[in-house]
């Protein structure tokens, strides 16, 4: 090939926009079938189709997800499993002893959160409601917002609902709140003056220095990340974005923040939970 | 201050060796890692696969997978590390295939290597390179 | 002993008389390099595996010298061969001593 034909095709590869996947379908242990592409949410202008950041990975990083064994997160969710049945707190009590059988009764639990919360009257997220089950009912200490205990809590939890579409509910009671998280992702903040949109609904599948931004969905949070060799909680990684934009952040656990991830969420309705997914 | 054509010349001498040097220092804790499993016999090609990525996404965890049928055992080097040895595999008698697959970290784009010693005492190598990006963000 | 060291195996159920069968391990295991510095710039000292072994009834399918290269958490995989039924059993050997083991019985059929 001449060296204009390179360029040429150099060119082309970029301009197809074709993603960086190497692999289109993700099968967990051979078994449960993820959704990683499906038609965006009308509430969604930006997109067409939403797809999961698996789908933006290479392909040893797509097989680490595909296989519980090689999915380092693993780890944590086993000992998050014995934490489910040891009792804490001055109620004497455990996760068990309410919620008797994991599997069953957490199953869909993923797919909806964050939630709206009658009795309370307000929106919680996954790592909120593990945390007022620990103090209201538990009389146990509330755990760090994005600790380790808390994310491989997340990561069990998330597992039992794997396969399922997200569906964040976005009407009636949290109305207002998921507009407050559509303005914010929509904002602009730091000094680079970037918004979410900016990246990752603009410019998603486009280089960002050696890596593939992707669209910024959250069906695959906790996620391993295999830089910080552990798991990252959602509003933490939301902290690192607007960090990068060079802003002062929101702190995970904010009213920001939580309305951002209700947002965000909803952007994946239709998407595979996910969790805990490995991104590099 | 007035420079020679000597002096030129010389101050470009130590600054190719200055160069020169940290290159030198890598190329000997590899090559004694190699002497150390080789005994300083000459290496093959051919008979051991050795895969990894082309492009690690985190220098953390590079899956690597190392392949040679007939083998005693396989040394995995990261030649650009502070510590090129990597692993040994040494198989028994149980072996149904002289291949197995790790994950290793990578302190920067290099050379990996896999030298395999032969059950008749040769040895084999194989090298890929692999480029450790950094990550877009917070990377 | 690092703390929360646990191992993890699969190993399948049954095998025919002379399959071959692939195993992965893994255990849970910050392997400390000793190039890090902690926030007060010294160095971390090395707290690492050092060896992996897998053995099947007494006789050895792979045995691994581990150096400070490897990922936390170490993974392997690799295949042995299952002459009749047994017991596999792995060994970890930690740099301060301690020795993890995890042993899983296969059966013919």
């Amino acid at each position: 090939m001449t060296k204009t034909g390179l360029l040429t095709a150099a060119i082309a590869m970029i301009a197809t926009g074709a993603l960086a996947q190497d692999d289109n379908q993700l099968i967990i242990n051979g078994e449960t079938e993820m959704i990683t592409e499906a038609p965006a949410p009308d509430y969604i202008s930006g997109l067409k189709t939403i797809y999961s950041g698996w789908r933006f990975r290479d392909a040893s990083l797509q097989q680490m997800q595909s296989d519980d064994f090689e999915n380092p997160a693993v780890i944590a969710v086993d000992r998050a499993t014995e934490m489910w049945s040891t009792v804490e707190g001055t109620a004497d009590k455990s996760c068990a002893s309410c919620h008797e059988n994991l599997e069953a009764d957490m199953k869909g639990v993923r797919a909806v959160y964050p939630k709206w919360n009658e009795k309370a009257g307000e929106l919680r997220t996954l790592a909120t409601q593990i945390n007022k089950c620990r103090t209201d009912n538990m009389g146990a200490e509330e755990w760090k917002y994005t600790g380790a205990e808390m994310t491989g809590m997340e990561a069990l939890i998330s597992i039992q609902s794997r396969g399922m579409p997200v569906n964040v509910a976005i009407d009636g009671p949290v109305a207002d709140i998921w507009k407050h998280g559509e303005e914010m992702y929509y904002t602009r903040y730091g000094q680079l003056e970037l918004s979410c949109a900016s990246c990752h609904e603009q410019n998603a599948d486009n280089y960002i220095r050696a890596d593939h931004l992707s669209q910024g969905q959250i069906n695959g949070f906790p996620a391993f990340r295999l830089k910080d060799d552990g798991l990252v909680q959602v509003q933490n990684r939301f902290k690192g974005c607007i960090r990068d934009t060079r802003a002062e952040t929101f702190n995970p656990g904010s009213a920001e923040f939580d309305a951002l991830e209700l947002y965000v969420a909803s952007r994946g309705n239709g998407l595979s939970v996910e969790g805990p997914s490995v991104r590099p | 201050m007035t420079i020679t054509r000597r002096q030129t010349f010389i101050m470009a001498l130590g600054a190719t060796v200055a160069a020169a040097m940290p290159f030198r220092a890598f190329a000997t804790a590899t090559e004694d890692s190699i002497a150390a499993f080789t005994g300083g016999a000459t290496m093959g090609e051919g008979g051991l696969t050795l895969t990894a990525p082309e492009i690690a996404e985190n220098g953390n965890t590079v899956p690597v997978t190392v392949d040679a049928p007939g083998a005693v055992s396989i040394l995995l080097l990261a030649t650009g590390n502070p510590t090129p040895n990597a692993a040994t595999f040494n198989f028994g008698p149980l072996a149904a295939s002289q291949m197995a697959s790790t994950r290793i970290r990578l302190a920067k784009t290099q050379n990996v290597m896999a030298i395999a010693k032969m059950a008749d005492g040769s040895f084999v190598q194989a090298t890929q390179e692999v480029k450790v990006t950094i990550g877009g963000c917070g990377g | 002993m690092a703390d929360n060291v646990k191992p993890k195996v699969r190993v399948p159920k049954t095998a025919a008389a002379g399959d071959t069968i692939t195993l992965k391990t893994l255990i849970s295991h910050p392997m400390e390099s000793g190039q890090r510095k902690d926030d007060a710039g010294n160095l971390i000292p090395r707290s690492i595996i050092n060896r992996f072994t897998a053995d099947f009834n007494g006789q050895n399918v792979i045995d691994v010298t581990m150096e400070p290269a490897i990922s936390t958490n170490p993974y392997f995989e690799f295949e042995t061969l299952v002459p009749e039924a047994g017991t596999f059993t792995f060994t970890w050997y930690d740099d301060d001593g301690s020795v993890y083991t995890e042993s899983q019985d296969i059966a013919i059929g």
